[in-house]
């Protein structure tokens, strides 16, 4: 096992897949010649070539369509969005191509391709830049969202994302790129979609979560152990496979919960989980679960008033709080 | 000291579980005080500061009698404490002469601080106040009684399925959740306040209330006819307060023990069973449902005929005898009863008992088997008309057609109020008593 950052888990990932199978390409942004804008395919252009990975220009629309017709006849495209926030302007191809056309053709035609990039808040990058996307790809069926969070997961899930045959979006986190952590040297290590990961274990209550705010959710329950609470921490992993069964284990065993997000509340990711839980965990809750989300507000470009309008530790702890009823 | 019981005259503290110069919030729990009967939760009426405690642990104190003070932190209460003092010995010199200082029947042990120039005058007040307050039993229900003002009892789903599960009525438990919600906690408390655990699920849950409730009279009055009157005055003279006598029969129990067997199986990949005694109180409450005139109370004026049967099971406990009571027996299945029994039993020999568990019986069951009695004669619990003591199942060489063969025989003695029952009505009712344990299908009938 070596420690190594979240960027490079994910550079690792891509160029093991490049390695194994010859059909997997990258094309985006500056992916090529600039390394990448964050840097997460460094070092591909020299060793797989021109033909394996691909500057494209900037119209989101056009390279994903690109990008899904080269999976159509055979070719494992990984599309890189420089954020998520731009791939608004792709999302006709995605939801109404990539998603449906296995569904449309009648199985006859799968899209196995990777749009991949960070999604989410940095730091000060204005309200058109710091958005929270999964909403927008979990609503239609037919697409798979994954989210992980630390460099292992960022590995072994993309290798997975890679070697699916669905379509499947790939949101990284900008402020997660330079986090460090554990990863399997395994050169085949990959891990499954569809399967969450208690990230920490403590029976009073669970945050659930997912993406960069398991970092916060990590937080917030070492406030709450200083009052001698301990929390459940699950990391969702994969939003689309999810893992219901880890969701309503940890519910049942600490009957109490809250869903932890970076996005806005309003049909936010937690809505679709708190719904889960009240009809297939009714019985195992002392309390309702309450959602801590981003201020349903477009986010502010103030330094202060940005950092109150995203969910933190504090408002975690206190909503774990008021589920205890303490 | 608070009435904790209907027949409560003076309490024991046994603990206080509240210190002096504690916080202390309406519905904690706050000493642990020792009955007639069982050892009791008292809980504070008032929010405030514990300011003053007067009777310590170990330390006895009538109903009425102040025991300690809850008030402002900073609050002068030396006249309260005055007044108290004053109070309580006013109360041991002058008891039963309407002392204006105490109230009969229930004050509130704690008195609020209230200002007031006249400290005798204050705590009469506060006693007028809380009066309305007092719970005849467990002090939890009449917080709990607020909750259900529009007949919904709100709970999470899990605090729900955790007093479902474990018998304890909802309607009992304080909330201390949101506008009075019951939550997890106030559950597992009230469960510890009268633990009913046995490890795992060896007693099976027990459905909060019985499957068919009667409408109509719970009673009726008889008055007395001169021959009854005649018969109690003789009777009484001749033989004590309850005038006894004994009608033994005995019951061969082949067909019963077959039952229990076969139930048994039934109940086995339930993880639960039944004993010859829950068949036997089964058995007795159908043959007192035709026997209305042995299910009844003595009330000196009149007899009460009761038209439901509550039995009243004798059980053991350390030093002495309790009658937990299994309510409309006749309405329920053995196992039903026997998971009953097993844990209000269980709860007896711990103490933690409520009045109206022990209370209420029309009719009381002794069973001495298990100790290798053949046969006894149990005392009569006034006001009730019977009582059946239970022996042993032997087996017994018995002559059927010509051969000796052997049987198990059991005998049972019944104890007869003669103001109430004759002798020729107890053994009617033995009669069909035996018939239901010979064939236990006549219990269905």
């Amino acid at each position: 096992m070596a420690a190594i950052t979240y960027r490079d888990a994910l550079n690792q990932a891509l160029a093991e897949e490049m390695e194994r199978d010859e059909n997997v390409f990258l094309l985006g942004e500056e992916v090529a010649e600039y390394d990448g804008a964050y840097k997460v395919s460094k070092g591909l252009l020299e060793r797989f070539g021109d033909k394996r990975v691909k500057d494209t220009p900037i119209s989101e629309l056009g390279f994903a369509g690109l990008g899904i017709g080269a999976a159509m006849v055979g070719l494992r495209p990984v599309v890189e969005f420089m954020t998520f926030n731009f791939s608004f302007l792709a999302l006709d191809q995605v939801i109404n191509t990539a998603s449906k056309m296995l569904s449309m053709s009648g199985g006859q035609i799968g899209i196995p391709m990777v749009f991949r990039g960070p999604s989410g808040a940095a730091l000060q990058l204005g309200a058109q830049h710091s958005q929270a996307c999964e909403t927008w790809y979990l609503h239609a069926p037919g697409i798979k969202v994954v989210t992980p969070s630390t460099p292992a997961d960022a590995k072994g899930l993309l290798k997975a994302a890679i070697r699916d045959n669905d379509p499947v979006a790939f949101m990284e986190g900008e402020l997660l790129y330079n986090v460090k952590g554990e990863v399997p040297d395994d050169a085949d290590f990959v891990i499954p979609l569809g399967v969450a990961d208690l990230k920490r274990e403590g029976g009073d209550v669970s945050i659930i979560t997912h993406g960069p705010m398991v970092h916060v959710a990590l937080q917030a329950a070492a406030h709450l152990a200083k009052d001698g609470i301990e929390a459940d921490v699950l990391d969702l992993r994969s939003l689309r496979p999810l893992d219901v069964d880890a969701i309503l284990a940890t519910v049942a065993k600490t009957n109490r919960a809250i869903y932890l997000e970076e996005g806005w509340p309003y049909l936010g990711v937690g809505a679709q989980i708190v719904s889960i839980i009240m009809e297939e965990a009714f019985d195992d809750l002392d309390a309702p679960v309450l959602r801590v989300t981003q201020a349903d507000v477009p986010l502010p470009y103030n330094k202060k008033l940005e950092i109150w309008a995203k969910p933190g530790a504090a408002r975690a702890v206190e909503a774990c709080k008021k589920v205890l009823y303490v | 000291m608070e009435a904790l019981s209907p027949t409560m005259e003076e309490g024991q503290v046994v603990k206080w579980l509240r210190s002096e110069g504690d916080g202390v919030s309406h519905g904690d729990v706050i000493a642990e005080i020792e009955t007639d009967k069982a050892t009791m939760e008292l809980t504070a009426r008032g929010d405030g500061v514990l300011r003053a405690i007067l009777v310590p642990e170990g330390g006895t104190a009538p109903v009425g009698e102040v025991i300690a003070l809850i008030g402002e932190p900073d609050e002068d209460i030396s006249e309260l404490q005055a007044a108290a003092v004053s109070a309580a010995a006013a109360s041991r010199s002058g008891r039963g002469e309407g002392d204006e200082t105490t109230a009969e029947g229930g004050v509130a042990a704690a008195v609020e601080g209230a200002a007031a120039d006249d400290g005798a005058a204050a705590v009469n007040r506060a006693a007028g106040a809380k009066l309305a307050d007092v719970a005849t039993g467990s002090p939890a229900v009449s917080a709990a009684a607020d909750e259900a003002i529009d007949g919904r009892v709100k709970a999470s789903p899990v605090a729900r399925r955790l007093a479902a599960d474990s018998g304890v009525q909802l309607a009992t438990v304080s909330g201390s959740g949101p506008a009075g919600r019951i939550v997890k906690r106030d559950v597992e408390a009230a469960i510890e306040a009268g633990p009913t655990a046995a490890p795992g699920r060896a007693t099976p849950p027990m459905p909060a209330a019985p499957v068919l409730v009667p409408s109509g009279a719970e009673f009726e009055d008889i008055p007395l006819s001169q021959m009854r009157k005649t018969i109690a005055r003789r009777l009484t003279q001749s033989i004590g307060p309850v005038p006894h006598f004994f009608l033994t029969i005995e019951v061969d129990m082949g067909r019963a023990m077959e039952a229990r067997a076969t139930i048994n199986t039934m109940l086995e990949r339930e993880g639960r069973k039944i004993s010859l005694n829950d068949l036997i109180i089964r058995a007795t409450a159908a043959a007192l449902k035709r026997h209305p005139a042995c299910n009844a109370h003595w009330l000196g004026d009149s007899i009460r005929r009761f038209n439901r049967v509550h039995i009243g099971v004798a059980v053991a406990v350390e030093d002495g005898l309790i009658t937990p009571v299994i309510r409309d027996a006749d309405l329920k299945g053995v196992a039903h009863i026997g998971a009953e029994i097993r844990e209000l039993a269980g709860r007896a020999r711990e103490k933690r008992l409520q009045p109206d568990e022990y209370t209420g019986a029309t009719f009381s069951i002794s069973n001495l088997g298990m100790f290798g009695i053949h046969e006894f004669t149990a005392v009569i619990n006034p006001p009730e008309a019977g009582i059946l003591a239970v022996g042993g199942v032997e087996q017994v060489p018995v002559v059927e057609a010509g051969e000796v063969v052997v049987r198990n025989r059991m005998k049972l003695t019944m104890s007869c109020d003669h103001r109430v029952i004759d002798g020729a009505l107890g053994a009617a009712f033995l009669s069909t008593l035996k018939g239901m344990l010979e064939e236990p299908a006549a219990i269905l009938v």
